[in-house]
């Protein structure tokens, strides 16, 4: 066996005189390795990612530990040598290339940049050339000519990977590469990144808040909690066996489209900074937590060659369960409750109108889960508008329960706008900051169904509950809640007005993934008790698994394939919806275990 | 009431209590009248006179007391005034858009384009010494700048989702911008404010100073430092302590206006800030 390229022992890392942000960090990665660092938002993965390269955030200090890559240590060098370190030894890829690429150099210069930085000052085209091609981008002059903002999102993250690799270094840190780009150009960059550690055999970091993509790249996974790794081991085991019950929490929440499952979130919300308990950080979430556990911090034990796990009560720990999908039977109405025809929508630009929709024809039953399928600039989020009066259709008719729908908010009834509620994707932006809860929950029952305030206020306990939050979140303001809790106050919001159709655009893409597992479950419940039509707009096939009844597959503002949720993902017709469903990573944990996802057709 | 919390700005709160407290109640405990002739011109003070007579032979300390009151409210009149009109216009253009839009930020940059002294000396010239004219000219003169300020703000906020929301919902536009918009751009608008206001009262005393406003013998902070500035070697009381009573004013309220102004910001970037 190879001996490690990167020994990370005992990293501490936290803010500058006061809390610490990680703590007790320690791995090491062997060449040809591919090390997933998994964790959700606040865990402390991208410090960590950070820190192998000796950098923090400002106003952050590495405290302790040692960071070690092939021999030389990186903590506790000074920063004039790091330089000369980062790049040649150990490289970094950031999450979004659009803002970590310089907009004003061309793409030649931004890999010749990294060469000269390393004293290698004869870099003729050829070399660089030789170095794009190895991520599959076309390497000659004129594609070496041309600036950062004409290439794609999928080609940007190559850039910025064929720049990580340019000097060759033996280790490189991939910090959520994938995230924010469509599934199938993940696919591709998953599949790139595969084949450049098979062939130059690299070794990798790779950190990511989606553990369905680690599981398909990585071979070793640790998880993050609080700053701390809860369980280190390799892959297999740890997706199909977990021990630490935040990892099976995780994987319980990972939404899946080749077994459709009943999504089950964690409860609770994860410990800031700061007021992290004294004992397990994991125990006040944790359904299997004794008093021991809140006592002290348990050490992080092997429970089996190279699985390591921290948690007093492993041994304990259920394998995952696959709850199928609860279905929701119920007689449909011969009439459907929304009827879209032929819509076509359009935007204006400088250089004429762009279509974002043409001829979409859509039917939503009275209590039914319609999800609208595609990738980013497909037109679903359009159609979403064009349906709550937020943009105006060129052409098409939508109508509710048989009647036309006009266009203009105004020139509906109030009746119609109480029946069709949005939620939108960012739970940041959607609530009034100035406006307490009970404020912005009991205001559409004023507005929308004549009520006064002390009738809408005293509805406001009750809808609080139905999305599942303490009464006393009223009181508070939208500055002082998770993004998982503004996402269902939101939704509480959207209920207030009473709607018979609830239009959900991208409503879970922001959260992490145990929120989001709880908010798919809470709008299932809803579905069942309220007899409610979602209309949910979604890039995510897993999500559109464990909701939908039926599915409609979008491509450049074109329907390209509708039908059940259940014979879309299992038998797609369309090449487009056959690209989808082989680029969607998936868990499988009941299955053959985590599979590498597939970049189908054309690798470019 | 996060606001008063920084002590600089318990300070500059005292600070315009005091400045209000002389200008409102000031008068009541004026020991001459105003315009009585109780002294010889620009005496030094004593015992009888506390800061000593002006030009005329007027007591300074009786002036002071009683000059305040209207450069503070024909500088809040105006200051308001403006924000009404500019606030109204920026609101409604920086949220619609449109046409509209652009129809009436032109408008606003034909204003913008006036000299603001020279307009005040025109409206003074053609009007008189009148003060309503005077309020109405110096709210002029700050319309087409606070509703640029507005409109930015407005338009940053209009494409937030709780704004579509209450479009999708059909609420009337009037309960959009009231509810939705104003409530957040009170930041800036607050930020904007006191240097704003600081400006009005300047105005008022720089048209006093010129000798359009009021007249004399009107007891007024900034018609002292015109009149007296003569004497300010033979007795400096009587144009160093109105100045004093304006500065401490504009002061003290540019810091409350601040400490105001990133109360209401921080709410707000700190939720940017988890994002």
């Amino acid at each position: 066996m190879t001996e490690p390229v990167l020994r990370v022992d005992g990293l501490r890392v936290g803010v500058e005189h006061g809390p610490v942000i990680v703590e007790e960090a320690a791995f090491t990665v062997r060449p040809g390795e591919v090390l997933g660092l998994v964790g959700e938002s606040g865990s402390g993965k991208t410090t960590v990612a950070q820190a192998l390269l000796g950098y923090t955030k400002p106003g952050l200090a590495i405290v302790s530990g040692s960071v070690n890559v092939a021999g030389q240590d990186i903590v506790g060098t000074d920063e004039k040598r790091l330089r000369g370190m980062r790049g040649r030894l150990i490289s970094y890829v950031p999450q979004d290339p659009a803002t970590s690429l310089n907009p004003s150099l061309r793409i030649g210069d931004q890999v010749r940049e990294m060469l000269k930085a390393h004293d290698q000052d004869a870099c003729p085209d050829e070399r660089v050339q030789e170095i794009l091609e190895r991520v599959q981008l076309p390497g000659d002059s004129s594609f070496q000519r041309r600036f950062p903002h004409q290439l794609s999102g999928g080609q940007q993250q190559r850039l910025a990977i064929a720049v990580a690799v340019a000097c060759e270094p033996p280790v490189i840190v991939l910090d959520e590469p994938t995230t924010g780009l469509d599934v199938v150009t993940q696919a591709r960059i998953l599949e790139e990144i595969a084949r450049l550690q098979r062939e130059i055999s690299i070794a990798l970091v790779y950190v990511s808040h989606d553990l369905a993509v680690v599981a398909s790249i990585a071979s070793r996974i640790a998880v993050m909690y609080a700053g701390r790794i809860v369980e280190d081991g390799p892959c297999e085991p740890v997706v199909t066996g977990p021990r630490h019950p935040y990892t099976l929490g995780l994987i319980s929440s990972v939404p899946d489209h080749v077994v459709p499952r009943r999504l089950v979130g964690i409860p609770g919300v994860a410990v800031g900074v700061g007021n992290r308990p004294r004992g397990c950080a994991f125990a006040p979430r944790c359904s299997q937590a004794v008093p021991a556990c809140e006592e002290s911090i348990p050490d992080l034990v092997r429970i089996e060659e190279g699985h390591l796990v921290r948690c007093i009560r492993w041994q304990r720990t259920p394998v995952p369960q696959v709850d199928p999908r609860q279905e929701i039977t119920r007689q449909l109405a011969a009439a459907p409750l929304l009827t879209v025809s032929e819509l076509r929508a359009e935007y204006r630009t400088r250089s004429g109108p762009v279509v974002a929709a043409e001829g979409v024809s859509l039917t939503v039953a009275p209590g039914e889960c319609v999800a609208l399928v595609g990738e980013s600039g497909s037109g679903k989020t359009t159609i979403a508008r064009c349906i709550v009066c937020l943009h105006q259709p060129t052409a098409g008719q939508i109508t509710l329960e048989g009647k036309d729908l006009p266009g203009l908010a105004r020139r509906r009834s109030q009746d119609e706008r109480r029946s069709i509620q949005i939620v939108f994707q960012n739970p940041y932006d959607s609530l009034n900051p100035r406006r307490s809860v009970e404020d912005a929950v009991s205001w559409p029952a004023r507005s929308l169904r004549g009520l006064s305030e002390r009738e809408a206020n005293a509805e406001v306990a009750a809808l609080l509950e139905r999305v599942r939050l303490p009464e006393r979140m009223a009181r508070r303001f939208p500055g002082e809640l998770s993004g998982g809790e503004r996402q269902r106050v939101a939704i509480a919001r959207a209920l207030a007005a009473g709607p018979s159709l609830l239009v959900c655009d991208e409503v879970t893409s922001a959260l992490d993934v145990s929120v989001q597992a709880a908010v798919l479950d809470l709008l299932a419940d809803l579905r069942r008790k309220l007899d409610l039509a979602v209309l949910f707009i979604t890039h995510d096939l897993g999500v559109v698994a464990s909701i939908a009844d039926r599915v409609l597959v979008l491509e450049k503002g074109l329907v390209c394939e509708q039908g059940t949720v259940g014979a879309i993902l299992t038998a797609p017709q369309s090449d487009y919806t056959k690209r989808l469903v082989a680029a969607a990573p998936s868990l499988s944990i009941d299955g053959d275990g985590p599979r590498p996802v597939e970049a189908f057709g054309d690798p470019r | 009431m996060r606001w008063v919390r920084p002590w600089s700005t318990r300070i500059a709160l005292g600070v315009l209590l005091f400045v209000l407290g002389i200008a409102f109640i000031g008068p009541y405990f004026a020991p001459y009248s105003t315009s009585a002739l109780a002294g010889i011109p620009y005496s030094t003070p004593s015992g009888t006179f506390l800061l000593g007579n002006d030009y005329l032979g007027e007591d300074v300390l009786s002036r002071v007391l009683s000059g305040g009151r209207s450069v503070i409210l024909f500088g809040a009149l105006a200051t308001v005034l403006a924000y009404l009109v500019g606030g109204a216009v920026g609101l409604v253009a920086g949220y619609s858009r449109t046409r509209l839009d652009s129809g009436l930020m032109r408008g606003m940059d034909i204003l913008l384009a006036f000299p603001p002294i020279l307009f005040l000396l025109l409206v003074a010239t053609g009007a008189g010494a009148n003060l309503v004219a005077l309020v109405i000219a110096i709210a002029i003169i700050h319309v087409p700048s606070i509703a640029r300020i507005v409109r930015t703000a407005a338009a940053e906020t209009s494409v937030r989702g709780y704004v579509e929301a209450a479009v999708a919902r059909g609420d009337r536009t009037r309960m959009i911008l009231r509810r939705e918009i104003l409530p957040n751009i009170w930041g800036p608008i607050m930020a904007d404010a006191g240097p704003r206001f600081t400006v009005s009262i300047l105005l008022v005393a720089a048209v006093s100073f010129l000798g359009l406003g009021k007249a004399p013998p009107a007891a007024d902070w900034a018609l002292m430092i015109s009149e007296n500035r003569s004497g300010i070697t033979i007795n400096a009381w009587a144009v160093v302590v109105p100045a004093l009573m304006i500065a401490a004013l504009t002061v003290s309220i540019n810091v409350i206006a601040d400490s105001i102004a990133h109360s209401l910001g921080k709410s707000v970037d700190t939720e940017a800030l988890r994002r």
